[in-house]
């Protein structure tokens, strides 16, 4: 579905990916792991068109994303969940479903569309709280908030950056739940995430990332029988 | 009695015309963070295409249409070729361009014009003095005072019961989100950018038979204007009625009351409301 060919990415003067290359297949859930700085959060930017690489390539179905705007990028049907999740804050959890919804180019739209009503049904919680302002929710609420308002433009793939960051262990549970639940209608999806633990339970395969370089690549088995990997790029 | 009441309504028409400039102006600076020195020009400009289209037509009507869709589309123009591509170096210089725009425009009104005042004649019912209340009014500052009210209700209406205002709105909090949610953010910039061109352009018809059109115009608004998106809040738009409203009346009675301090009124507002609430009567804390 997205294939990333040793792409090179910099914020202002310094260098942060150095050649990253990893692919993903549809209806994959990839965990993106690694320590802080490392750059998994612009090797999402950089696919996503908010940081451009100035080498390599990233093919989406077939299409070459690098040089595209974000909007466009969205458009092609990837959808981009940040991190501190950036719920636009005088909106209303309604309103800011609302902004999500967008035409998907290339292919339209899948066969059972996210409406207002079908994330109303998927995430009760939001239902309740609609006519709050984003401001207002907390940070397990964001957190669903920020996935539905991707779910609304449809994506095929989505990206999500860090979703379980300063969040309570109980409400991790239900957020990873959650995404699990999104993956099985049919989105793939590309997540960043530090909490080890938890990634591992929901994830088909994993990434490791270090200073800018995938330094492994595999599933469960692979990562829990490669301890030297572990110990060297993810355990404190 | 009467003298209060003819003294409020001269303050809401000012309020009027102080709103339909400092709106786009503050919707600009909200959406863009771009304080645009050139806005009043456009203000300007309305007021001088509105007087040649009048002289030779000898209509007004037309003008309230056709001048704001000049400035929409000088606007636009504006944007996409002379502030998108300063965006990159940032704020500084688009602000400069923006004083430089201002600058240019003023001079060649001067050169197209000529560097005296004219006047903009109208005739029909908006030059009529009516009976309102036990007063004679004007028709013409109720006119203004009718369009600012129109205005207001149509840019609130769309920012809070649209689609559209529901992008403008997010893309104030987090551009580059809504970009990534599949918006085309520039285009959208473009088009309010355009918008509060043509709306600068409107008051500047509008004010053509209220005050004088002349080549300081410009510079007069504007510092009015700046004031009252400092009072009201850098890009709030009930900021900017509250604050047009308080300016408006406090320059009308300032004027009856104390004359000498008329001009210094506004100044002290000013400095007492940053004092007070330095975000301004509606803006977001910093």
């Amino acid at each position: 579905m997205i294939e990333v060919s040793n792409i090179h990415s910099h914020y202002g003067k310094s260098h942060v990916l150095h050649g990253v290359s990893f692919d993903l297949k549809e209806g994959e859930l990839v965990c993106l792991l690694g320590r802080n700085g490392v750059g998994k959060s612009t090797t999402l930017k950089s696919i996503m068109g908010m940081v451009r690489p100035s080498h390599g390539g990233i093919r989406f179905e077939g299409q070459e994303l690098v040089g595209m705007r974000p909007h466009q990028i969205a458009r092609l049907g990837v959808g981009y969940v940040p991190e501190e999740r950036r719920i636009f804050r005088s909106l209303t959890v309604h309103e800011n479903l609302l902004i999500g919804m967008k035409q998907v180019k290339n292919g339209g739209v899948p066969r059972e569309p996210w409406t207002v009503d079908r994330v109303y049904s998927v995430f009760p919680r939001l239902k309740e709280r609609c006519g709050n302002k984003g401001i207002h929710l907390s940070g397990g609420e964001q957190q669903m908030l920020t996935v539905a308002r991707t779910l609304m433009g449809n994506p095929k793939l989505i990206l999500v950056d860090e979703p379980t960051e300063g969040l309570a262990p109980l409400i991790v549970k239900d957020v990873l739940e959650m995404l699990s639940a999104v993956r099985k209608a049919g989105v793939t999806i590309l997540m960043v995430e530090q909490n080890f633990k938890a990634a591992v339970k929901v994830a088909d395969r994993f990434y490791i990332m270090s200073k800018g370089l995938m330094v492994f690549q595999g599933d469960m088995p692979a990562l829990m029988a490669a301890e030297e990997v572990r110990r060297n790029y993810l355990e404190v | 009695m009467n003298e209060i009441f003819v003294f409020s309504l001269h303050g809401l028409a000012y309020a009027g015309l102080l709103f339909l400039v400092s709106a786009g102006l503050t919707l600009v600076f909200g959406m863009m963070n771009v304080l645009n020195f050139a806005h009043a020009a456009m203000y300007m400009l309305g007021a001088y295409f509105s007087y040649t289209q009048v002289t030779t037509t000898g209509l007004f009507w037309p003008s309230v249409i056709f001048c704001p869709l000049l400035l929409f589309i000088l606007g636009a123009l504006v944007e996409r070729f002379l502030l998108r591509r300063v965006h990159i170096h940032g704020h500084l210089h688009e602000l400069l361009l923006t004083f430089g725009l201002a600058y240019i425009i003023t001079e060649l009104v001067k050169w197209i014009w000529g560097n005296y005042p004219l006047a903009v004649n109208i005739t029909g019912f908006l030059s009529k003095s009516i009976h309102l209340f036990g007063i004679i009014y004007p028709v013409y500052r109720l006119f203004v005072i009718f369009c600012a009210i129109m205005v207001g209700v149509a840019m609130a209406l769309i920012l809070y019961k649209t689609r559209m205002g529901i992008v403008l709105r997010a893309s104030v909090n987090d551009g580059e989100m809504v970009d990534a949610l599949g918006i085309n953010v520039p285009l959208v910039m473009m088009g309010v950018f355009a918008f509060g061109s043509a709306l600068s352009g409107f008051a500047g018809v509008i004010a053509g038979p209220l005050l004088s059109t002349y080549p300081g115009m410009a510079h007069e608004i504007l510092v009015d204007a700046f004031v009252v998106i400092v009072v009201g809040g850098f890009g709030s738009l009930g900021g900017a009625v509250a604050a047009s409203l308080l300016i408006g009346e406090l320059q009308s009675f300032g004027v009856l009351l104390f004359p000498k301090l008329s001009l210094a009124l506004v100044y002290l507002l000013m400095a007492g409301v940053l004092i007070v609430k330095p975000s301004g009567l509606f803006g977001a804390k910093q």
